[in-house]
């Protein structure tokens, strides 16, 4: 059930479309929730991300949209391998990362990096910014020669926007919009293909976010990378994906190509996010219908029956506590799980 | 509309080892009754340290209030005794903090947090309170409130903690609420249940409103009034209108033009503002925004400029305001 998108348009990019770099297969990944100190016993699962299928083309952006606790950021780790998926399969380049071993996994992950959110905890502050950029570059045996590796290090620097000179520094002495874009030259000092952006500008504030969205863009047509954009924020999704992926309680409830989700959205639930985003216009804002959706989302230890959303859901009917809604395709390219679609 | 609360040319400084903040330099605005004000700008332009200065909630050392008038209901808040000020905390002006994970006080149950307020201000009976407080949790859509009266901050999701504290906000019938970044911890449809229920809440009681943010569009669908801050001080003023169809400060439109919009086409490029905000330490007599401002000339080094009036009901702090009126394409 991966959902093929052929007719993806991707803008502002020069890579050719086509080619699968990343194929999620009915990833799961259940976290326990343990009981006992001597003799352990799981009492409960949390249901992080619960049965989703996607893939990522080469040189395309997918967004990942959804609230606190969808498991959004639980996939990112485990296309990561930070997390071991407890059910599915994630290809990258057609190689199947979870039966790898750490060893075998050590050169693939040169090309798979990221980009976290917080600038300040992400960064290691007993290191000057030249030692954080060229460890990875010693470790993976790319530029062995010291002196190489620092010209390598300025390079990198001035790629994203910031003096060489701030290869000296330490993370304190710079502000969060620096700290971000040394996050930035961390994730393209192995010239990695596949970048997972990890809510990688909601710590900034709108000025300097802009700044980062740009160097992200720049960077993305000049190194033509592939990016899975993880955030929160809709209107920078938007911006910047070429296709959406809306999550909720560890499903996927949408996706589609960025401006046929946002023009045509189906599922109750991408309506309601996208309602209840304010734009920034008080006249836009006087017109808007403010149809706010009720109640919180619930505990993915214990989700609802059925369908995840009906609970809070404004077209829900009796069949969608019972039955599962079927991640299908109701236009080329455009998936939707709800049957009353 | 009757001017509730009046501040003239407030000052409030930070005295480290680095040097003297100007956290906030001299900025006055006003809030008439059932008014909302917004104060917008980027972290560290002195918007919640304005608000927490209303309340002398600055803490010396090493914070200080060091010049401007408080005028609240007539009252000068800055030259009340803390005593004084005491009463006024909570009773006339309620306040709704950012972080609803740690403005509430874990050992407490939800009812003695609610309570106390009330025993404060109203002297009424622990039962009396009980009843009030199970009141104020239905007014601020909490289902099942007896059973959450009893409960502890750690069993409320964050979204029902923020309810809370409106609920604790509103419950001695304030005149002003100051909301400092209320809904910025909380997720967008939580978000937008927040600010409905505040909206509707202080329309239905009358209560001013000054709501501290920085997101634009919080501003753009809530208030009434908006004054962008740039580096402690106010830079522009006016109607929400005003601030967004017809910027006149270059830091106001490089902010519009610096987000990405849901409701427009698809940009290719968005238009950020270049470099970083100054050090509050080492701000010199010019204007603090020369820097990143596309539009400074010679003499924007030389003083900063006062407010003056464009409009009605808007104001800008920019000498080269008329050549910016000349480039700026009006959105919509």
């Amino acid at each position: 059930m991966s959902p093929e998108t052929d007719t993806a348009v991707v803008q502002g990019s020069k890579a050719k479309l086509g080619e699968i770099l990343v194929d999620v297969k009915n990833l799961k990944m259940y976290f326990p929730i343990t009981e006992g100190i001597m003799i352990t016993r799981t009492v409960a699962e949390v249901k992080a991300v619960d049965g989703i299928s996607f893939h990522i083309n080469k040189g395309e952006t997918l967004g990942l949209v959804g609230e606190s606790g969808c498991g959004k950021t639980t996939i990112g780790r485990c296309i990561l391998q930070l997390e071991k998926a407890t059910q599915g399969e994630i290809f990258f380049e057609g190689q199947d990362l979870t039966k790898l071993s750490q060893k075998q996994m050590s050169p693939i992950r040169e090309k798979i990096q990221v980009i976290f959110q917080d600038p300040f905890s992400s960064l290691n502050p007993r290191m000057k910014i030249g030692d954080i950029l060229g460890e990875p570059i010693k470790v993976h045996g790319i530029i062995p020669d010291k002196a190489k590796r620092e010209a390598r290090v300025r390079e990198l620097l001035s790629l994203c926007g910031l003096n060489p000179r701030f290869a000296d520094r330490y993370p304190h002495e710079m502000s969060g919009g620096q700290r971000q874009r040394v996050g930035v030259a961390r994730a393209l000092a192995l010239n990695p293909e596949f970048i997972i952006c990890d809510e990688a500008v909601s710590a900034l504030d709108v000025s300097i976010q802009a700044q980062v969205i740009n160097l992200l863009e720049d960077l993305r047509d000049e190194f033509d990378l592939t990016y899975l954009f993880i955030s929160h924020d809709l209107s920078v999704i938007r911006h910047i994906c070429h296709r959406v992926a809306v999550m909720y309680l560890g499903h996927m409830v949408e996706l589609a190509e960025c401006d046929e989700l946002y023009d045509h959205p189906h599922h109750p639930y991408t309506r309601a996010l996208l309602a209840a985003v304010p734009i920034p216009d008080p006249t836009v804002e006087a017109k808007r219908a403010h149809k706010v959706v009720q109640g919180e989302v619930p505990s993915p230890i214990n989700p609802p029956s059925g369908c995840v959303f009906h609970p809070r859901c404004p077209k829900a009917v009796d069949s969608c506590s019972k039955n599962v809604p079927e991640f299908r395709e109701i236009k080329p390219g455009h998936w939707v799980a709800c049957t009353e679609v | 509309m009757a001017t509730l609360l009046e501040i003239e040319n407030l000052k409030t400084q930070f005295f480290t080892s680095a040097g003297t903040v100007k956290a906030v330099d001299g900025i006055s605005y006003t809030v008439d009754e059932g008014e909302t004000v917004a104060l917008v700008g980027e972290s560290g332009c002195g918007k919640s340290v304005s608000a927490l200065s209303i309340l002398r909630l600055i803490p010396w050392p090493p914070g200080k209030i060091v010049g401007g008038h408080i005028k609240f209901n007539g009252v000068d808040l800055a030259t009340l005794s803390e005593e004084e000020i005491r009463k006024i905390r909570g009773k006339d002006i309620g306040m709704v903090f950012q972080e609803p994970m740690t403005s509430l006080n874990p050992v407490l149950s939800i009812n003695e947090q609610l309570s106390e307020t009330l025993i404060t201000h109203f002297g009424i009976s622990k039962e009396a309170a009980r009843v009030k407080s199970l009141a104020l949790l239905e007014m601020v859509g909490i289902s099942d409130p007896n059973r959450r009266l009893d409960q502890y901050p750690h069993h409320l999701s964050g979204g029902m903690r923020q309810r809370v504290m409106i609920a604790m906000a509103l419950s001695c019938e304030p005149k002003l609420i100051i909301a400092d970044e209320p809904t910025t911890a909380l997720d967008v449809t939580i978000q937008a249940q927040i600010l409905e229920l505040m909206k509707n809440l202080t329309k239905s009681l009358g209560v001013s409103m000054i709501i501290i943010t920085h997101n634009l569009g919080v501003v753009a669908r809530y208030a009434d009034r908006v004054n962008v801050m740039y580096a402690g001080k106010i830079i522009e003023s006016g109607t929400a209108h005003d601030i967004y169809h017809n910027p006149q400060h270059p830091y106001t439109l490089a902010l519009l033009n610096s987000i990405p919009r849901m409701d427009q086409p698809r940009r290719d490029k968005l238009d950020p503002v270049e470099g970083q905000p100054p050090d509050l330490t080492k701000l010199d007599d010019g204007c603090s925004f020369r820097f990143r401002c596309r539009y400074a000339v010679d003499r924007c080094a030389n003083a900063f400029p006062d407010l003056e009036k464009v409009g009605d009901t808007h104001f800008t702090a920019c000498f080269e305001k008329g050549r910016l009126k000349e480039s700026v394409k009006v959105v919509s």
